[in-house]
């Protein structure tokens, strides 16, 4: 039981990370591998607004996710815009990126900047206090993951189904030219949707990071596990991204219960190599399969 | 709307148009226009070792060297076969894990554990990768990416190969020149070689490949098998670098499938001129030796050459070989329109 609920709320993590990563990738077709990278930012800058300005914590984070959804737009305007249609550029550009702000935050002795290392940087839950049912022991904290998770996927999926701005972004992926020449612009989309997929890894971010504290290495691995959740549960598809979701979570909490969290990255790289092979498209990828192959 | 309209205007140097045919070999002059760029190259590079100061400059212009066959391999893969392969660091640690265990636990000499390495790492790395080849474009990127992640957690999830503490220690090169004139040489006859190989049919097929693979597969030609020749080039030359660099630094680990072995190529690539084959290893080059001297800066080294990669993608799309050589061959004014 134990393991069943804390795998739901794993998987629920692991939606979390996946969402802006899928709604950007999925849906405008930009890779946007900085995703990781503006998740640690997102708790970086909401520490130092808690810390080191004495906001208090809900503006902080509202200001962050300001802050980090105008970092995702810049990251479009500025560097994707040139490359925008050539997969491979797309990657190495927001690689880069990712791996100029990693290491940047890591940077040390340069003007005084002690540089973002050490267990020092906690973020507070939004509520303290622990759950105890006859089965299972849960914090509040665990229990808005879950909320925010579902909340998030329910958002998203209004958002794209009946928002025109999110239809504008599906026309977009669907067909590049027709939508251009309904009039949506492209540019302006991929804006929004670098924007929103940011805001999205921000409040990942603020939700998540209490349960641990901010360190640049976890950009690497939500990097990795959103790209998991994506591939395995099928671009641009929710139900997709939910089941893969849980089961990436159920299988790694299992894991970790039965074998030890060393076969984590074992199991998740494997999935996904395996998952691409069989199925390349994910399992409720909408894609054509000759698309992928030939 | 004072501003004046400007373009730039490109003409063929002269001398370009009469090298082209082979009555170039008619004057010294329009051969050594032509000789003189690949010769010169060739030269520098050969002399290379005898100019750098010391032994730390040799081993890392040896390393330099790991990285130019890395990125060689990338851009023969990438551009001319179509298969964006972005993991280096796989057939690295593949080619090393192999000669270095042979070395290790069987003793083997180096001369035979880095052609066996060489040999079996690529036979090794194109056998785990077939299952992955009818992907296409950004898929096949993302799973050979996860390929040197996924060994990496196997060999330290199941203490392979000694785990985390790695096999050491492993025999090294008789002396530095040896090994910094090996790869030289090497590197020399992989370029003219997948240059050469670029020019046969096999070649035609792999840009063909590359720009139509149903048109290919409509000419009744297998995909997946000239994808599997290609892909066994290119990792023959990836481990023959995991080989020596195993042999080179005298230790086998984890580290050798670091993403360094990954990006840096693409790095050196970009920065070089894609498609070009000599491109990638000039890029490799200079990079390799701007990396170690900044190693004093720490992680700034990491955050600066990033910020290469993404100013040449963006301000310089065609590498600084392709931006050469047009320079060479033409003739650049500003005319008013």
């Amino acid at each position: 039981m134990e393991i069943f609920v804390y795998g739901v709320v794993n998987g629920m993590t692991f939606v979390l990370w996946a969402v802006g990563f899928s709604f950007v990738y999925g849906i405008s077709r930009l890779p946007n591998f900085a995703h990781g990278a503006l998740y640690v930012v997102t708790g970086f800058i909401t520490w130092s607004f808690i810390n080191s300005t004495g906001l208090p914590h809900w503006l902080s984070i509202i200001l962050s996710l300001l802050i980090v959804s105008f970092a995702g737009v810049a990251i479009y305007q500025f560097v994707m815009i040139r490359v925008r249609g050539m997969p491979i550029s797309e990657i190495i550009v927001s690689f880069a990126i990712a791996l100029a702000i990693l290491e940047g935050l890591r940077l040390q002795g340069i003007g005084g900047f002690k540089g973002f290392i050490g267990p020092g940087y906690v973020l507070p839950p939004f509520v303290n206090g622990v759950i105890e049912t006859r089965w299972v022991t849960i914090d509040f904290q665990r229990l808005l993951i879950i909320a925010a998770g579902l909340l998030l996927l329910g958002s998203m999926w209004l958002f794209t189904h009946y928002h025109k701005v999110g239809l504008a972004l599906r026309a977009m992926a669907q067909h590049e030219r027709a939508a251009l020449m309904l009039g949506i612009n492209s540019d302006r989309m991929a804006n929004i949707a670098l924007g929103i997929g940011s805001a999205l890894a921000g409040i990942s971010a603020i939700a998540v990071m209490p349960l641990g504290n901010v360190n640049c290495e976890s950009g690497y691995s939500v990097l990795t596990n959103a790209i998991a959740v994506c591939v395995i549960g099928g671009l641009g598809s929710w139900v997709g991204t939910i089941l893969a979701a849980l089961i990436l979570g159920l299988a790694t909490t299992m894991m970790s219960a039965l074998g030890g969290t060393m076969w984590n990255n074992v199991l998740v790289f494997g999935l996904i190599i395996l998952i691409l092979i069989i199925r390349p498209s994910g399992l409720f990828g909408q894609q054509k399969e000759l698309e992928e192959r030939v | 709307m004072a501003e004046q309209e400007r373009r730039k205007e490109r003409l063929d140097r002269g001398i370009k148009a009469r090298t082209e045919g082979l009555y170039a070999i008619s004057s010294w002059r329009e051969v050594s226009y032509l000789l003189a760029p690949r010769a010169g190259l060739i030269i520098i590079l050969l002399l290379l070792p005898l100019i750098v100061p010391g032994l730390y400059w040799q081993r890392v212009l040896a390393l330099a060297g790991v990285y130019a066959l890395l990125a060689i391999s990338f851009d023969f893969l990438a551009e001319r076969v179509g298969l964006v392969c972005i993991g280096g660091a796989f057939m690295i640690g593949v080619g090393g894990y192999i000669s270095g265990a042979l070395n290790y636990y069987l003793k083997l000499p180096v001369f035979l554990t880095i052609p066996i390495g060489t040999l079996g790492g690529a036979l090794l790395c194109t056998l785990l990768w077939l299952p992955c080849l009818p992907l296409r474009g950004i898929y096949f990127a993302v799973v050979t990416f996860m390929f040197p992640f996924l060994t990496t957690s196997l060999i330290l999830a199941g203490n392979l190969f000694e785990g985390t503490e790695g096999l050491s220690p492993i025999m090294g090169f008789p002396n530095t020149w040896i090994a910094v004139y090996l790869m030289i040489v090497l590197i020399l006859l992989f370029i003219f070689g997948l240059r050469r190989l670029c020019g046969e049919d096999i070649g035609v097929v792999f840009a063909g490949v590359k720009d139509n693979d149903l048109a290919v597969f409509a000419s009744g030609i297998n995909v997946t098998r000239v994808k599997i020749y290609a892909l066994y080039i290119a990792s023959l030359i990836g481990c023959f670098a995991g080989a020596f660099v195993a042999h080179f630094s005298g230790f086998v680990g984890v580290s050798l499938f670091a993403v360094d072995f990954s990006i840096m190529p693409i790095a050196a690539c970009i920065m070089g001129g894609p498609g070009t084959m000599v491109g990638p290893a000039l890029g490799a080059f200079i990079l390799a030796p701007l990396s170690e001297l900044l190693r004093g800066f720490g992680q700034l080294r990491v955050v600066l050459y990033c910020l290469v990669l993404v100013g040449f993608i963006l301000f310089k799309p065609e590498g600084l070989l392709s931006w050469a050589a047009r320079k060479y061959h033409q003739i650049e004014h500003w005319v008013k329109v």
